[in-house]
């Protein structure tokens, strides 16, 4: 901001150097803040519906659990959309206001999460949340943004059957991320019977759902088994013994939380080696972040269909990666989630410009279309239904506990949360 | 379902799957002598006992890690020496709550519900600051991971081996110390009548320590077992709270045999079922036949008979 009186002439000089620089440099959005104030609109404009926004600051809101159970899962996302945010302020905010951010902990407790998500709204008037992670706790929150007529971006690939206008799903729903995979093992491993695991909840089950459908009419293969498991679960021999009798040529695992550590030191030590193939194993629920604990060498030869991988070989990735491990140390892993719940404060700065203000209905409007190509996942675009197009991409495991990208899909993948045919 | 297979092939799975039932029957035990020692014995509730578990896995991991910076060497017999210091911290921390929180409610049983309950959040949210959210991967020795083929499909793994190795050393060492020591024999005078114990000379308030402290540290024991099979991290306990109150209370609480007994018949009907239905089927089976039983016999499979 200048704020020297004197030279108006120079100074408006400058500005137009200063333009064209950053139109010859194709920086755009990154240079306007650099501008000054007469980029930033009033507050009045862009804040009619009495938002947490002042002529410099916007409020926004981060609810996950960092207590509880989920705290394993959601701590990730936690930390992307803080990176995000601290990159955006880098860059002059949005609109020329910086964004500070509430942090609300959901405690792995759904009611929780509502109440936290209804104070967010009403007291704190925050123009945007960041969070949730569970269906459960989505499903929890939804009314409450509903009611109040909030905007929730929410970073979990999840089951589908769901779009709120007071929601940007950014991470893949259910079919994204099964069809492609199956299609990948069926024609390249020339799969034809498959073994269905998962644990026992919404996500596995209605995902085993959509498999098992895409399985037998357009695959034209066999499903030799489908087990369920208590979340929490740590006994797998007998279901590891079924799978040796009816020896699939594909285990479909869909295990999440500390089941996932139990089930595959179990999978090695009874002496099925993911690395031969013979079975071959294909999840939708390991990400880089729960190999951390389940161990490189007990996961490694296991595929995985999820649209990001940390190992992605693109300009974007490397930088995210590296501001990502420079922020929270080189240990630190990044997982297919939270990729996309970095993605979250990116596409609602740029609905927000797209709109012109930060009123809740002109950003829901403006959000369709939105493109990212800034993305760390490559390019990714805002559907009609608030969901993202994106690519799906198989994984291999390595012994470091990185997935080693082994095919992507050539177009981006349509997003499609209420599949016809599928339920 | 047997139709398709040939007999060797089921001979083989069912040889598998009596190990498997084995191999969940040792997991039991173990996760259970701590607790009914605890529970059975000094009627305390302790819903903490998964946290302490997890103490001994977190013992466990720091052991494994440091022993694989300073003395490689060592890696192989790391777990054993892990397991020892599981032992130890998990049992002094047992002491130390023994002392701080559950000597004042002998006298109110129920509420050393509520209290445990507290000291387990606690202690998660401890090892959440301390050793972050997400779960922590223990490096085990290379000979423990893996599996001996006998056949084409009978494989043998070998950390269910020593899962049940472990589980009988500390059986028979909880038998041995209980009722062939004179440690045991304070502990059971103390259990049958406190004031008669404290009457000819036994220190009650100390034999209550030791107790504690001994039930905690078989836990971590356990915790430190769990890595080869289980998941590590802050709420992780959670898991095994469940099943080892049902294996105690099932077995009838007082009763270390009974204890054992309802460990193998839970174990082996799980098991068995998990086998024909799916894993949430088996879970509600067995739940309701346990529900059934106590029903019929509300003091559990087995009782000491005890003049009240």
């Amino acid at each position: 901001m200048q704020t020297d009186k004197k030279g108006a002439a120079p100074r408006s000089m400058l500005r137009r150097k200063l333009m064209i620089g950053a139109a010859a440099l194709a920086l755009g959005l990154a240079a306007a803040p650099k501008l000054g104030l007469a980029q930033t609109p009033p507050t009045s404009e862009v804040n009619t519906t009495d938002l947490a926004v002042t002529d410099d600051t916007v409020k926004v809101g981060i609810l996950h659990s960092v207590t509880g159970t989920m705290a394993i899962s959601e701590t990730g996302s936690v930390e992307a959309e803080k990176l995000a945010i601290d990159q955006i302020n880098e860059m002059g905010g949005v609109l020329g206001r910086k964004i500070e951010f509430i942090q609300e902990d959901g405690a792995s407790d759904w009611p929780t999460f509502a109440e936290k998500a209804k104070k967010l709204l009403v007291e704190d008037k925050v123009a945007a949340v960041f969070g949730c992670w569970t269906s459960a706790s989505r499903k929890a929150v939804l009314p409450v943004f509903e009611q109040y007529n909030g905007m929730l971006y929410y970073p979990t690939f999840y089951e589908g059957l769901e779009q709120s206008p007071n929601v940007i799903y950014t991470g893949q729903e259910a079919t994204q991320q099964i069809i492609a995979g199956l299609d990948w093992v069926s024609k390249e491993k020339g799969a034809k019977s498959f073994y269905l695991l998962g644990s026992d909840y919404i996500w596995p089950r209605t995902s085993n759902k959509i498999a098992r459908k895409h399985i037998e009419d357009h695959l034209g293969s066999k499903v030799v088994g489908e087990d369920y498991f208590p979340l929490g679960a740590t006994g797998f021999n007998s279901v590891i013994n079924k799978i040796k009798l009816k020896k699939p040529d594909v285990i479909y695992a869909i295990i999440v939380g500390g089941s996932n550590v139990a089930f595959y030191k179990q999978l090695k030590a009874a002496g099925i080696d993911m690395t031969k193939e013979k079975p071959l194993l294909l999840t939708i629920s390991v990400t880089e972040d729960e190999i951390r604990g389940i161990g490189g060498e007990n996961i490694v030869g296991a595929y995985a269909a999820m649209k990001y991988f940390e190992s992605l070989k693109n300009e974007n990735n490397e930088k995210f990666v590296a501001a990502f491990k420079a922020k929270y140390g080189e240990d630190s892993v990044i997982g297919d989630v939270t990729q996309a719940a970095y993605e979250g404060p990116w596409l609602w700065k740029a609905a927000v410009e797209k709109a012109g203000s930060f009123d809740i209905d002109k950003v829901r409007e403006a959000s369709p279309g939105i493109e990212l190509t800034t993305a760390p996942e490559g390019y990714v675009k805002i559907h009609e239904n608030h969901h993202l197009w994106s690519k799906t991409r198989i994984g291999h495991a390595q012994t470091d506990g990185q997935y080693e990208v082994v095919y992507e899909t050539k177009d981006l993948v349509e997003p499609n949360p209420f599949p016809e045919g599928y339920q | 379902m047997f139709a398709d297979y040939s007999w060797s092939e089921l001979g083989s799975i069912f040889a598998m799957q009596g190990f498997a039932g084995l191999v969940l029957f040792s997991v039991f035990v173990l996760m259970a002598l701590g607790l009914a020692i605890i529970f059975g014995q000094m009627g305390v509730i302790n819903m903490a006992h998964g946290e302490f578990m997890i103490l001994g896995a977190y013992v466990t991991y720091l052991t494994t890690n440091v022993v694989e910076a300073v003395v490689p060497g060592l890696m192989p017999v790391s777990f054993f020496v892990a397991m020892v210091l599981a032992f130890f911290a998990a049992g002094a921390l047992g002491m130390l709550v023994e002392m701080g929180m559950i000597r004042f409610l002998y006298k109110r049983p129920l509420d050393t519900l509520l209290a445990t309950w507290g000291l387990s959040l606690i202690l998660q949210q401890t090892y959440r600051t301390i050793f972050g959210a997400r779960e922590v991967g223990v490096t085990l020795p290379d000979w423990m991971m893996g599996s001996l083929p006998l056949t084409d499909i009978i494989e043998i793994p070998i950390n269910g081996l020593i899962v049940m190795a472990i589980t009988l050393a500390i059986t028979l060492a909880v038998a041995f110390i209980m009722f062939r020591s004179r440690f045991g024999a304070q502990v059971r005078a103390v259990v049958q009548n406190r004031a008669m114990a404290g009457a000819v000379g036994i220190d009650t308030e100390r034999v209550d320590r030791l107790t504690f402290g001994l039930g905690c540290g078989i836990a971590g024991i356990a915790g430190s077992a769990f890595t080869m099979i289980g998941s590590t991290g802050p709420s992780s306990g959670q898991l095994y709270i469940v099943d080892t109150f049902l294996v105690v209370v099932f077995g009838g609480a007082t009763s270390l045999i009974g204890t054992v007994a309802s460990a193998f018949t839970i174990s082996q009907a799980q098991s068995t079922m998990e086998f024909f239905l799916s894993g949430s089927m088996a879970k509600v089976l067995t739940l309701l036949t346990v529900v059934g039983i106590l029903m019929l016999r509300p003091q559990g499979l087995f009782v000491l008979k005890v003049r009240r």
